[in-house]
């Protein structure tokens, strides 16, 4: 069922110039901000406790949770045996009496034999009680695409739990995005998706002294601006604004002052955020790995042509993965989800400087 | 009376409860032991169909061993407690009645799941519980709530779908949820309470172990029927439940029909009791017509999980005397069934017991049902006479905490904005 996949370090970015931090600042690998950020919060708060497949003794199958069973012991990094439908329930019925369940999926493929905890236990009930039973639960891991998988372990759930009334959904990108959101997630009393990305896992981002500090925390619901820009407005989640940062720069290079915005939440989604932005450059390009229908991007767009139609002066466009599920073959795989190439391209068209769709594909 | 739980070895593990108490009902009861020296006219178990006849043919006796139970008085219960269950349990018939005769008059809509004939499995574990214990029930969950102490104006009014509802009328009828009462839901897909259940049971291991909450001794039941008995959920929480040794007591209402499906139609082994066993947890097989036997039952499994000693399996045998839902025909239980569960009415047979044992005379109950009719009369003119939710009221309660949501700047929902679309509806 599942192969536990070694990091690829397939991204190397080197774009930091662009982040907004201190220069004197440390490096931290995404793993390491999502470790420390649940070690401070159990330390924090002993009604936190975590619970999955593997993430004790084994020290998690993607090592998020390394050091916590020595730490806390094996009542708060509970490893469950491989049933979805019955752990996700139980932390949802230990969020509703009083604690606060961090659960890991191994994958979020996985996520799909316990979705009706997350939809139907999770979500509803605060609505469903009148209030009474609120719900403070984390549902976490690697969701989308990894490398070489297939179509059962590459799928991105973020507009599946996006469109769900009652979860608030986050997706992280740097270091400092999965450390400030997570501790966001545990602090909140709503449920939470919390979708991480196996191959940003290994990577180093930047961080400042403020980041590092044990009460740092990200506001959810706040999209972060990676880079600022004039021409064309970027926005994307998780893995894809690192490529967004990649077309900015190359962009930059042909004279396109691309605005990178980094959403952080999927829902609530930031319009404010990304209408003022449009309304700035008047053109914009969203990106996604998941599937185009019913997509984020698609959310996207009918929020800036409900707010800001007037402001358009290009069509949006849209990029997402290919509306197939995901191919094994690594030539299939890489042209089934987005490439930098892609984004760049579909910037100049927005900005009237390449040839029509029709030639370029 | 003992049910060596506390010291149960494997040969012990299954636990059919026999019983050398003199019965005032009709039948004697079939435990699991006896079972299989009756055939289906004389035995309450597992239906009274030609089906089971060729079944328990099959069957081999099981490699059990039966435990007796011992009387230290000849009375189940005193006076008291019999007033009690009896008033529990007219009020659950009772209430359920005005229900189909208000959905009839379309006071309520949707599903309405109704109760009637298993009241002596709410009344015989829930009113054995503590304020502080939980419940989860299912779709069927009206006198559940009831029973753990809900109003019943307020569940009513919740049917009705207004504002003054358990609920506010966001829940509705497969959806009781009562934090003063520790209701955690009733929940409307097959198997989802289970996992809650078991979730809430770990809560109250966690509270004492890692939190040192050492008054933390609650209890959860988790209510489901036969046909959830086949579904994964089942299974995966006896294992985990077992495993950690949780607070919890899994109650079977196994009716014998899960809405068209026969119990014998759908399960490999029907003795549902034995899964117990096959988890490392005691497995009780109960007539869950007869309340004192239940809370016999239920007394053990639940000072069991009190004490910390873990999960118990318990599988009460009863029966619905109206359809699945008000909207179900009810064609495929066969009449002479149906005639033979109505003639081992649990609130007939309780009633029988109190007066051959001089607990009750006929006008004590005869003041309980008027009491009974008196506070449904009241529930329903509550009911009617309460506000339908405001419109307001749609987008509230999506979260704890709505920041981000389509807040205004006043801090309440902005659904009278005509160009609110922030992440919920438009109104």
């Amino acid at each position: 069922m599942l192969g536990v996949i070694r990091n690829k370090n397939l991204l190397r970015p080197s774009f930091s110039a662009f982040r907004h931090l201190s220069s004197s600042a440390k490096q931290m690998t995404v793993r390491d901000a999502l470790n420390s950020a649940l070690d401070e919060e159990m330390s924090a708060d002993p009604k936190v406790f975590l619970m999955g497949e593997e993430v004790g003794e084994y020290q998690g199958a993607y090592k998020i949770s390394k050091g916590l069973l020595e730490k806390y012991g094996p009542e708060r990094v509970l490893d469950t045996p491989i049933t979805e439908a019955g752990f996700t329930g139980i932390g949802v019925g230990a969020a509703y009496y009083g604690l606060k369940p961090v659960v890991e999926f191994m994958t979020f493929n996985f996520s799909m034999q316990a979705i009706d905890h997350i939809i139907n236990s999770a979500a509803k009930s605060n609505y469903m009680s009148a209030g009474q039973i609120n719900v403070p639960i984390v549902f976490r891991g690697p969701n989308g695409a990894a490398a070489g998988v297939g179509a059962q372990h590459s799928h991105c759930y973020a507009s599946w739990y996006g469109s769900c009334p009652g979860l608030k959904v986050l997706a992280p990108y740097s270091s400092e995005d999965a450390r400030g959101l997570l501790k966001a997630a545990i602090r909140d009393p709503d449920p939470v998706v919390f979708l991480e990305n196996e191959l940003l896992y290994g990577e180093s981002f930047p961080v400042s002294a403020e980041v590092l500090d044990s009460s740092f925390c990200l506001p959810i619901g706040k999209a972060k601006i990676e880079r600022e820009g004039k021409d064309v407005t970027i926005t994307a989640f998780s893995k894809m604004v690192g490529f967004a940062l990649k077309a900015a720069e190359t962009l930059e290079k042909e004279g396109i002052s691309a605005e990178v915005i980094n959403l952080r939440s999927i829902r609530p989604l930031d319009r404010a955020t990304i209408n003022a932005s449009v309304r700035k450059t008047n053109r914009l390009v969203t990106v996604e790995e998941g599937f185009p229908q019913h997509g984020v991007g698609a959310e996207i767009c009918a929020s800036v042509i409900e707010e800001s139609f007037g402001y358009l002066d290009a069509p949006v466009e849209r990029i997402a993965g290919a509306d197939v599920p995901m191919p094994y073959a690594a030539n299939l795989e890489r042209l089934a989800v987005p490439q930098i190439e892609d984004i760049v391209r579909a910037a100049k068209r927005a900005c009237h400087r390449s040839v029509p769709m029709a030639a370029t594909a | 009376m003992s049910f060596t739980a506390t010291k149960f070895s494997h040969s012990l593990l299954a636990v059919p409860i026999n019983s050398s108490t003199p019965r005032s009902n009709d039948k004697p009861l079939s435990f699991s032991s006896d079972l299989f020296k009756h055939n289906a006219s004389s035995s309450s178990f597992l239906g009274s169909t030609q089906k089971l006849l060729r079944l328990n043919a099959r069957r081999s006796p099981p490699p059990v061993a039966a435990v007796l139970l011992q009387q230290t008085s000849n009375l189940l219960i005193t006076k008291e407690e019999g007033l009690v269950l009896y008033e529990d349990m007219v009020l659950g018939r009772s209430f359920e009645d005005k229900c189909a005769e208000m959905y009839y008059r379309g006071k309520m809509f949707g599903f309405v799941h109704l109760y009637n004939g298993q009241e002596a499995v709410s009344t015989g574990f829930i009113k054995y519980l503590r304020k502080e214990d939980c419940i989860v029930s299912t779709y069927r969950d009206h006198v559940h709530a009831l029973s753990k102490g809900v109003p019943s104006r307020e569940v009513m009014s919740e049917l009705f779908g207004k504002a003054t509802g358990c609920c506010r009328g966001q829940g509705g009828s497969m959806h009781m949820f009562s934090k003063e009462h520790n209701v955690l839901g009733g929940f409307a897909f097959i198997g989802e309470g289970i996992p809650v259940a078991t979730g809430a049971a770990f809560s109250m291991k966690y509270k004492r172990e890692v939190l040192n909450q050492a008054d933390s001794d609650n209890v959860t039941l988790a209510f489901f029927g036969d046909g959830t008995c086949n579904n994964g959920q089942f299974f995966e929480c006896l294992n985990m439940a077992a495993l950690w040794k949780l607070p919890i007591v899994f109650v079977v209402e196994n009716n014998l029909w899960a809405i068209g499906m026969s119990h014998l139609r759908a399960t490999s082994d029907p003795e549902i009791w034995k899964k117990g066993p096959a988890f490392g947890m005691p497995g009780v097989h109960v007539d869950g017509m007869d309340v004192l036997k239940v809370r016999e039952v239920a007394k053990e499994a639940i000072d069991r999980a009190r004490r910390g000693e873990g999960p118990s399996l318990v599988e009460c045998e009863t029966y619905r005397f109206r359809g699945h839902s008000l909207a179900d025909p009810d064609e495929l239980r066969n009449p002479a069934e149906k005639q033979h569960y109505a003639g081992r009415d649990p609130i007939t047979a309780l009633k029988k017991y109190l007066f051959e044992n001089k607990l009750a005379t006929e006008q004590e109950l005869k003041a309980i049902d008027k009491k009974i009719d008196e506070v449904l009369e009241e529930a329903v003119d509550f009911a009617e006479k309460s506000p339908a939710p405001a419109r307001s009221q749609l987008l509230e309660n999506v979260f704890a905490d709505p920041k981000g949501f389509g807040i205004g700047p006043d801090g309440r929902y902005r659904c009278e904005d005509p160009k609110f679309t922030e992440g919920t509806a438009h109104v």
